[in-house]
């Protein structure tokens, strides 16, 4: 599978996520608050909405919408109304740029 | 004038998901994203001193009222544990099902059931018919949480300042949650996976009050029941009263909450009570912000809502003719005036969906 550039790794603060989107698929991108960095598909898997609004807390992402938990190294659904787990994709760092290894 | 149907299985929520009105996307307010992560931030210090005020005046109120008793001076005490019971009991239930009250998990989880339990509603079942408000907040047939369905019923809406129609549907369907799980209705928004907590939930609370109704008789008193059940009646009207003003004369069929919800400003107490939700339209825009943020996120976006009513008198002198109109005209509904700062209303999807009045018609 390609790698292919998402960002810069200061695009992303720490404890928090962005939006990207490429070929037409919506990803985000993670920054942990101990400065690793991880992709899981950008929709929640309750009812699609877009996680990038939501918040980061620890390895948790909370969806803006019902408030759906998943951990987002494993795409792991941690809290309902999450059933579903995340799709999580391969993450590589360098030289200061992210690259995401995209199915 | 079309005739709302407020079936799951009826025409407007079948019309409602083939229109797109279902999956369309909400109006958001811009919020910096560095501001709202600030307003989202959880903390479980304001939840817990909040917490430790109600079951402290819970058990001070019921002591005083048990001291007191049979005398009628046990009745303000009475009167006051059952608001805290009957109506504190609801914002419980909302914000900590939301998870957003306290930052620790299972703070939240225990808050929840209790709040559940003494507000009448199936903590399992619950959880999932409030997501479907939030996802399709006054959209007819599809929104299990429609508080003043047009046209409204006013001895109805009477009735349950005093709980008697929530707890008369509340008492066959526990019932019938224990013997068979969620009704038919019910299995349209709780998932499978969770059809068994609803009844082994429901078996709790059929056991409770049985427990409690027993004690009632085996004693020869009342206070069993002045403690457990009946608040949720005597107390209810602070809940109803706060809750219908939410949504109560404004649009249903649309996707931006400034036009389906309302802010209201309100005095402490009934603040401390409601837990903030009379920040209204800011909670279904971001429901992830907790209720103690609520005033600050207010501040950030009200430049680009209606203004709030300016207390619960001002709120209900709006809303009361609305909804006396919509007796005789169920498509009528408040339009409010959006100041210049703000951005226009999203109006979309009004021409597909039935039972909407064109915006001209609207006053």
């Amino acid at each position: 599978m390609p790698w292919t550039l998402a960002c810069a790794t200061d695009d992303i603060d720490e404890e928090d996520l962005i939006r990207w989107d490429h070929g037409g698929q919506t990803f985000a991108i993670y920054h942990s608050p101990d400065g690793e960095f991880f992709a899981t598909a950008g929709l929640c898997t309750h009812e699609n909405v877009h996680l990038c609004d939501g918040l980061v807390m620890g390895h948790l992402i909370e969806c803006p919408k019902h408030n759906g938990q998943f951990d987002y190294r494993t795409g792991e659904a941690k809290r309902a109304p999450a059933c579903a787990n995340l799709k999580t994709y391969p993450v590589k760092v360098e030289g200061g740029r992210i690259f995401v290894e995209v199915a | 004038m079309i005739k709302r149907n407020y079936s799951p299985f009826g025409p407007d929520a079948q019309r409602a998901v083939e229109s797109g009105l279902t999956a369309a996307e909400w109006y958001h307010t811009d919020v910096p994203r560095k501001v709202m992560k600030d307003l989202m931030a959880r903390s479980d210090q304001p939840a817990i001193r909040d917490t430790i005020i109600l079951y402290g005046c819970m058990i001070l109120f019921a002591g005083l009222g048990i001291a007191l008793w049979p005398s009628w001076w046990s009745a303000p005490f009475w009167l006051a544990y059952g608001v805290l019971y009957g109506s504190a009991s609801d914002s419980r239930w909302h914000e900590c099902g939301h998870g957003t009250a306290f930052k620790t998990p299972w703070m939240n989880t225990v808050v929840y059931e209790i709040a559940s339990f003494m507000i009448m509603r199936n903590s399992a079942t619950w959880r999932w018919s409030h997501a479907r408000h939030h996802s399709e907040t006054y959209l007819v047939g599809r929104d299990p949480e429609i508080a003043i369905m047009r046209p409204p019923e006013l001895a109805k809406l009477v009735l349950n300042v005093f709980g008697i129609i929530d707890v008369l549907k509340f008492i066959p369907l526990i019932l019938r949650n224990a013997i068979s799980g969620p009704t038919v209705e019910e299995r349209t928004f709780v998932p499978q996976s969770e059809w068994g907590k609803v009844r082994r939930v429901a078996i709790i609370y059929v056991a409770i009050y049985a427990v409690t109704i027993l004690s009632a008789v085996a004693w020869g008193s009342l206070l069993p029941l002045l403690l457990i059940g009946l608040p949720r009646m005597y107390g209810a009207w602070h809940h109803v009263m706060t809750g219908l003003l939410q949504h109560g004369g404004l649009a249903d069929n649309v996707i931006d909450h400034r036009l389906n919800s309302r802010t209201v400003l309100m005095n402490p107490i009934s603040r401390f009570i409601y837990w903030n939700m009379n920040y209204h339209v800011e909670h279904h825009m971001f429901p992830m912000v907790p209720y103690h943020a609520l005033p600050r996120l207010h501040e950030v976006m009200k430049a680009d809502l209606p203004p709030p009513n300016r207390s619960i008198a001002e709120a209900f002198r709006e809303m009361w003719p609305a909804i006396r109109r919509q007796m005789m005209n169920e498509d009528y509904f408040l339009r409010r005036t959006l100041p210049p700062t703000a951005r226009p209303y999203r109006e979309d999807f009004r021409q597909y969906v039935p039972g909407m009045m064109p915006t001209s018609a609207a006053e």
